[in-house]
């Protein structure tokens, strides 16, 4: 054989096993057991948390988790609340979920009917772990998919400097005060508006945040008892003939129709706008970027003469554990360790927010007066969002959304508004 | 003399014939698993009901297709797209022409020309996360564009440029004009410096004036730069997501709802895989009306 055959099949040979190995490298799915031979368990905690919490306070919450449960390590997958999401979905897809995920209300039915996340309700009944002591838990046709883990209040938030150069002395309680009080900050002309209205499609979350949460306040629904969408009840068509009222009044923040969530904080933390519905969790983001600002915070007012208790939109950090894990103890582990009294006072302390354990109480002090004030509020009503655990809810908001831009924009009336949305919810219920 | 049996002629003669595949193996191999197999998987997804979310999905013939040409937003979302790329790509050209002329110009010295070069292709450099929270900042009924237009006294200074249903898709264009431009600007100069200056003493010596030299000398020598580039950019420009999603997600209401963005909410917000891969499928029989122009140009060229 000459030295030129023998080089080319040698490069034959080369270029089919490179091909062969190419093919395999890109087919097979990379499905290391997180086991090793010691019995040493290593699980995956995907979560949009760390990177919302003080430097390394989750990793030492999982380092005291890691000593107390010798044998099992925890690798944190981190990353902001979209991404996370995208890579969950993608995750649930390709049946490769981390071991324990943090979940929002709103994605728990969807993972659930996939199959993509584990029914703890049984997982908990194996394991022997008490769920009495949890204050909640999300549920898809009887079984717990989410158990929240900490809670975080959406109360009304009102820069007490604009109320109080409009002549308001009083933060609004009813929907009459707070037109009042709105056109008053409006009609100071130093620019600043009102009330600050986010209704970007790209995030629709306005609608459950700043829209519905009107709803609730005044003790109505947009579900029927069995859980069916009912948003052309009197009480929703008040809520947006409300939110109507209020544009045509000129109060809301121009720009409404693509503002996002961290456009509405940015304005009132600007002194912008006189009043917006928030999270609690951005107190320490608004007095960190403007430390001048004076506000205060209040329940969302209610219809006027309602006297009933009000529901305040709240936001949850919930956890689950996926289906397809093939460490479901120790993950149900974590999510116990995360559930008990203590750790969850801390977790909530450091979060700023409610804890989900029914003992456990988050620690008010200097500087924390708002936090405390907030869970006041939160006691003497009770939390409600109606869209946790509803299938497609991001979707539900943004048709409500669509529609709700073309009622403001005139475009249609609020009879055709509500029965469009409700023709379009039931055919995603 | 040697032992060695001589092989065959045949054998050596499969051999050779089957070395040039062998060597074209590995791209082949990626080619089909990263191209070709996942559109065979797009399109055989857009003939099941609600694939990825059901598990044992059923075939539903055309009903995909049915459900989503017979959807009106749809319908806008084709003529919104048609708009935004036309336009984008027809102001690219303009805009990318101008520039190019400017610096190849011989008025001004080599550093003026450095810099502006350098300005110019600014907008190039950024990414669409980044171009999006700008103009998000500047396009803000409190930014700087209505603080200077109203300065000046052009309205109101309080303009919505992107939340305005009549506003928001003249504004998204804009920005992607305003961001794509330099992509142009830079083949087309390239273009012009490969003018041969002749071409252009010639026309001179004939008698043509600075406007006929344009249309007679540089447009015919541009010509077959920029019917590559005007189909590449309506390709891309077509496919253009993340800044229209970044700036308006779509909105207001539909007013710059895209094909892109229709796609992405069918698969993200609605779980509709099926669906969304049959407006994937669309756009792909669309496109490659777009690609087969493109490669005949090509092959023309050659």
């Amino acid at each position: 054989m000459s030295r030129s055959t023998r080089g080319r099949r040698t490069a034959l040979t080369a270029v089919g096993a490179m091909t062969a190995a190419a093919a395999v490298l890109m087919t097979a799915g990379c499905s290391a057991d997180s086991g090793d031979a010691d019995g040493d368990v290593t699980i995956e905690f995907a979560q949009w948390w760390e990177p919302e919490l003080p430097e390394g306070a989750l990793r030492s919450i999982m380092d005291d988790f890691e000593a107390a449960n010798p044998g099992i390590t925890v690798e944190l997958i981190s990353g902001p609340y979209a991404s996370t999401k995208e890579q969950l979905f993608a995750g649930a897809a390709s049946g490769t979920m981390p071991d324990v995920v943090g979940l929002d209300g709103a994605w728990v039915s969807d993972f659930a009917k996939q199959g993509a996340i584990a029914d703890l309700t049984s997982l908990m009944n194996e394991q022997g772990m008490d769920d009495s002591k949890l204050a909640s838990q999300i549920q898809i046709d009887g079984a717990t998919y989410m158990i929240p883990v900490v809670n975080f209040v959406y109360p009304l938030f009102v820069n007490t400097d604009l109320l109080s150069e409009a002549g308001i002395d009083q933060v609004p309680s009813t929907r009459t005060e707070f037109e009042t009080a709105a056109k008053a900050i409006t009609d100071l002309g130093s620019g600043a508006s009102g009330w600050v209205l986010p209704l970007s499609l790209e995030a629709p979350n306005g609608i459950q945040n700043d829209v519905m949460s009107w709803n609730w306040a005044s003790g109505g629904s947009m579900l029927t008892d069995s859980g069916q969408p009912d948003v052309t009840n009197a009480d929703v068509a008040s809520t947006v003939e409300y939110v109507k009222s209020l544009w045509d009044d000129g109060v809301i923040a121009a720009g409404s129709f693509t503002m996002k969530e961290q456009d509405k904080v940015e304005e009132f933390t600007n002194g912008r706008v006189g009043m917006m519905i928030d999270s609690l969790s951005h107190i320490n983001l608004i007095q960190e970027n403007n430390p001048d600002l004076n506000f205060d915070i209040a329940a969302i007012p209610a219809e006027d003469g309602y006297d009933g208790s009000r529901g305040i939109p709240y936001a949850s950090w919930g956890i689950g554990v996926a289906d397809g894990s093939d460490h479901q103890a120790e993950a149900l582990k974590l999510v116990e360790y995360l559930m008990s009294a203590d750790v969850n006072s801390e977790l909530s302390t450091i979060a700023n927010a409610f804890p989900g354990n029914v003992d456990s109480t988050p620690e008010f002090g200097d500087g924390k007066e708002l936090f405390e004030k907030a869970f006041e509020i939160y006691q003497s009503g009770y939390p409600a969002n109606e869209f946790t655990g509803l299938p497609v809810s991001e979707e539900l908001m943004r048709q409500f959304d669509t529609e709700l831009q073309k009622y403001l924009s005139g475009d249609e009336s609020v009879d055709e508004m509500l029965s469009t949305v409700q023709d379009s919810w039931t055919a995603e219920f | 003399m040697s032992a060695t049996l001589p092989r065959t002629p045949r054998r050596i003669g499969a051999a050779r014939r089957l070395e040039p595949y062998a060597y074209v193996a590995p791209t082949a191999a990626l080619m089909i698993v990263l191209m070709l197999v996942p559109i065979a998987m797009v399109i055989g997804y857009s003939f099941l009901d609600n694939v990825i979310l059901n598990k044992d999905p059923e075939v539903v013939g055309l009903d995909n297709y049915i459900e989503v040409i017979t959807d009106p937003v749809f319908g806008t979302a084709i003529a919104n797209t048609l708009v935004f790329v036309t336009a984008s790509v027809a102001a690219h050209l303009l805009i990318g022409l101008a520039f190019a002329m400017m610096l190849n110009s011989r008025l001004l010295g080599p550093r003026v020309l450095a810099a502006f070069r350098g300005i110019f292709i600014l907008p190039w450099l950024f990414t669409a996360a980044i171009v999006a929270v700008l103009w998000r900042m500047l396009l803000s009924p409190n930014g700087v564009v209505n603080y200077l237009l109203g300065a000046l006294g052009f309205g109101d200074g309080t303009t919505e440029w992107l939340s305005d249903p009549g506003l928001a898709l003249g504004s998204v264009t804009f920005i992607n004009i305003w961001s794509g431009y330099p992509f142009f600007m830079i083949s087309l100069l390239a273009g012009l410096q490969g003018i041969p200056a002749d071409l252009y003493e010639a026309a001179k010596v004939d008698g043509a004036g600075p406007i006929q030299r344009f249309w007679n000398v540089t447009i015919p020598q541009l010509k077959p730069i920029i019917i590559s580039m005007a189909l590449l950019d309506f390709i891309w420009t077509s496919q253009q997501f993340a800044l229209i999603w970044m700036t308006t997600g779509g909105g207001p209401i539909v007013a710059t709802e895209m094909l892109s963005t229709y796609t992405y909410k069918l698969a993200f917000a609605k779980y509709e895989f099926a669906l969304a891969s049959t407006s994937a499928v669309l756009i792909l029989l669309l496109s490659m009306v777009l690609a087969v122009l493109y490669v005949r140009h090509q092959r023309a060229r050659d």
